[in-house]
């Protein structure tokens, strides 16, 4: 008994020690003079310096790829959860045919690799046009995020007691009405977590940022820190910097959620 | 539901209410997935080279899938995603079970495991892979650092230029992200289970181990089986860590399918060779999926709703 005492409490540690370590370092070395980078690495701060930070916002203007991320993560998010949420409502409180073929399908989508439908959407959006665009990279981007919405959603709709609408629509309220007055209003919670999950995922997305896009002015962040990488030196100061900078954002969004985003993201797979 | 035909005008109704809801999101996913998904399969018939627009764009049948089986390039790549998938999920799966085993008895700090867990996974897989590059880099970086003071290197190991050692940072930074988030899905699993079966094993006698054996193992079955559908599924897929941290090198030494295809098409200008090789990516996956779900999950499936 004694030993499971303090056994998990070492575990723990452990855990998180290894899970901040890499983190520790980026943000130390983030604000370490670059001609000090490699030379013999110390694991406590001394002379710190804020050179990479200013070359990034002045040399690299890092804000463009910045509000590029937002506008693009943002329009998904927003599309999503408002059309998701209308499909997520169907698919959790009402019967119909296929029902569950329609849930297994969207599912379906949603792990399906993004790099088999590259090669058309690059032509698609080439001969709209769209290349180079935020349209052009919200509409790849609700390949992999509405799928994820639904799913997302479905689980929260599916938390709140069925009697409720019940209890409206006997008084007489329809059932659009009641999922907009009754519903809607309880599952704010969910639908909160869902657009950050959803926001998180399209602000790390990769590939079709990579693929989409032409130059540095409708570059996302992922995108633009992965091509910093010089053709013979490699800027390690201002690379970390805007690490750092990539993972501000969705790592306070997470902390702050973290109750809620680790119900959703493990009721869908562990709720029999 | 099949055989259940609504009849009443109030179930019609309530069906058809569902399907107008469901529209906008399910044409979505039509138009911006299966339709592209489609358009892929009738492109990989073709040699369709965008650097070479005067040949047109012929249908050649199958020759696109027959160039992929003869190309060394593309033999190479699977086998370093099949090697990647096997030892990075095998270690996360390994790591994820033991540490969800020890922190299932933990009462305090579920909100330090929560954000130990949440970071790593949050953060944006290009900058975990450019995080462990840092480690990993130079002659002078902390890891080789490291392995000289403890002793276990007498110089420094250039990590990068040999495919052994590049794989390394490669399976380090995936398994730094993604176990605690497979230890999550576990201990969730975990914290399911009916602590009176315990009880009850304990009172006949059996051993710690044959409780693990005989109670947690099947009990958590199908969260191991969910974890392990969305890790492989995703590892085969692998394209942000490893373009980040090595760019498939040295050479093409560490390069996964989904890169080659990449390069394939966005370099090479390549659409009908590549639009072929993204169509194996995807029957690859599709296949490991039901196999899965065959031989693993139908209890899984039979419990869901």
């Amino acid at each position: 008994m004694s030993r499971r005492g303090w056994w998990p409490s070492v575990v723990l540690g452990l855990l998180v020690v290894a899970s901040a370590f890499p983190l520790y370092w980026a943000l130390l070395a983030s604000f370490t003079p670059e001609a000090r980078l490699f030379q013999g690495p110390s694991l406590l701060p001394s002379d710190l310096v804020l050179e990479h930070y200013r070359a990034l916002f002045t040399q690299r203007n890092f804000w463009i790829p910045i509000r590029n991320s937002l506008i693009v993560a943002g329009s998904t998010t927003a599309f999503c959860v408002a059309v998701g949420a209308l499909c997520a409502y169907a698919l959790a409180r009402l019967e119909f045919r296929g029902k569950s073929l329609l849930l297994g399908f969207i599912l379906a989508v949603g792990m399906f690799p993004q790099i088999s439908v590259v090669s058309p959407l690059y032509m698609l959006l080439r001969s709209l046009h769209l290349i180079n665009t935020y349209p052009g990279l919200v509409l790849p981007y609700l390949t992999f995020a509405m799928p994820l919405t639904v799913w997302l959603l479905v689980g929260f709709f599916r938390q709140l007691p069925a009697e409720l609408e019940e209890a409206a629509m006997v008084d007489g309220a329809s059932r659009l009405r009641a999922f907009w007055e009754v519903i809607v209003p309880l599952a704010v919670p969910g639908l909160a977590t869902t657009a950050i999950l959803t926001f998180v995922y399209s602000w790390n997305e990769f590939l079709f940022a990579l693929s989409f896009t032409l130059g540095p002015d409708r570059q996302t962040v992922p995108v633009a820190i992965a091509l910093f990488r010089g053709m013979y030196q490699v800027p390690w100061g201002q690379i970390l910097a805007a690490a750092v900078i990539a993972t501000l954002p969705v790592t306070l969004l997470v902390l702050a959620f973290q109750r809620r985003i680790v119900q959703g993201l493990t009721a869908g797979a562990v709720k029999g | 539901m099949p055989g259940a035909e609504p009849t009443g005008s109030v179930e019609r109704k309530e069906a058809r209410l569902a399907w107008g809801l469901a529209l906008p999101a399910v044409s979505t996913i039509l138009l911006v997935a299966l339709f592209p998904l489609a358009w892929t399969f009738w492109e990989s018939l073709h040699l369709h080279d965008l650097r070479m627009p005067w040949l047109e764009r012929p249908f050649i049948g199958l020759a696109n899938y027959l160039e992929a089986f003869g190309d060394p390039r593309f033999r190479g790549s699977l086998l370093h995603t099949v090697f990647f998938a096997a030892t990075s999920v095998t270690l996360e799966l390994v790591i994820g079970l033991w540490l969800a085993l020890s922190l299932n008895r933990a009462f305090r700090g579920r909100g330090l495991v929560r954000a130990a867990v949440l970071v790593p996974w949050a953060i944006p897989t290009v900058v975990s892979a450019l995080l462990w590059r840092f480690m990993f880099e130079g002659q002078t970086g902390i890891v080789n650092a490291a392995l000289m003071d403890a002793g276990l290197l007498r110089e420094p190991v250039v990590w990068f230029i040999q495919p052994n050692t590049a794989w390394v940072p490669v399976i380090l930074a995936d398994v730094w992200k993604t176990t605690p988030f497979v230890a999550l899905l576990l201990l969730a699993g975990l914290q399911n289970i009916d602590s009176s079966l315990y009880e009850a094993a304990r009172i006949d006698g059996a051993s710690a181990w044959r409780q693990f054996r005989h109670v947690t193992l099947p009990l958590l079955k199908p969260a191991i089986l969910v974890a392990l559908i969305f890790r492989t599924l995703d590892a085969f897929r692998v394209f942000d860590l490893i373009y980040a941290l090595t760019g498939g090198g040295p050479g093409t030494s560490t390069e996964p399918i989904a890169l080659y295809t990449f390069n394939t098409l966005l370099q090479n200008l390549q659409f009908g060779y590549g639009s072929a090789l993204s169509v194996i990516v995807f029957l690859v996956t599709f296949g490991l999926a039901l196999v899965y779900i065959r031989f693993l999950g139908a209890e899984l499936l039979g419990t869901r709703r």
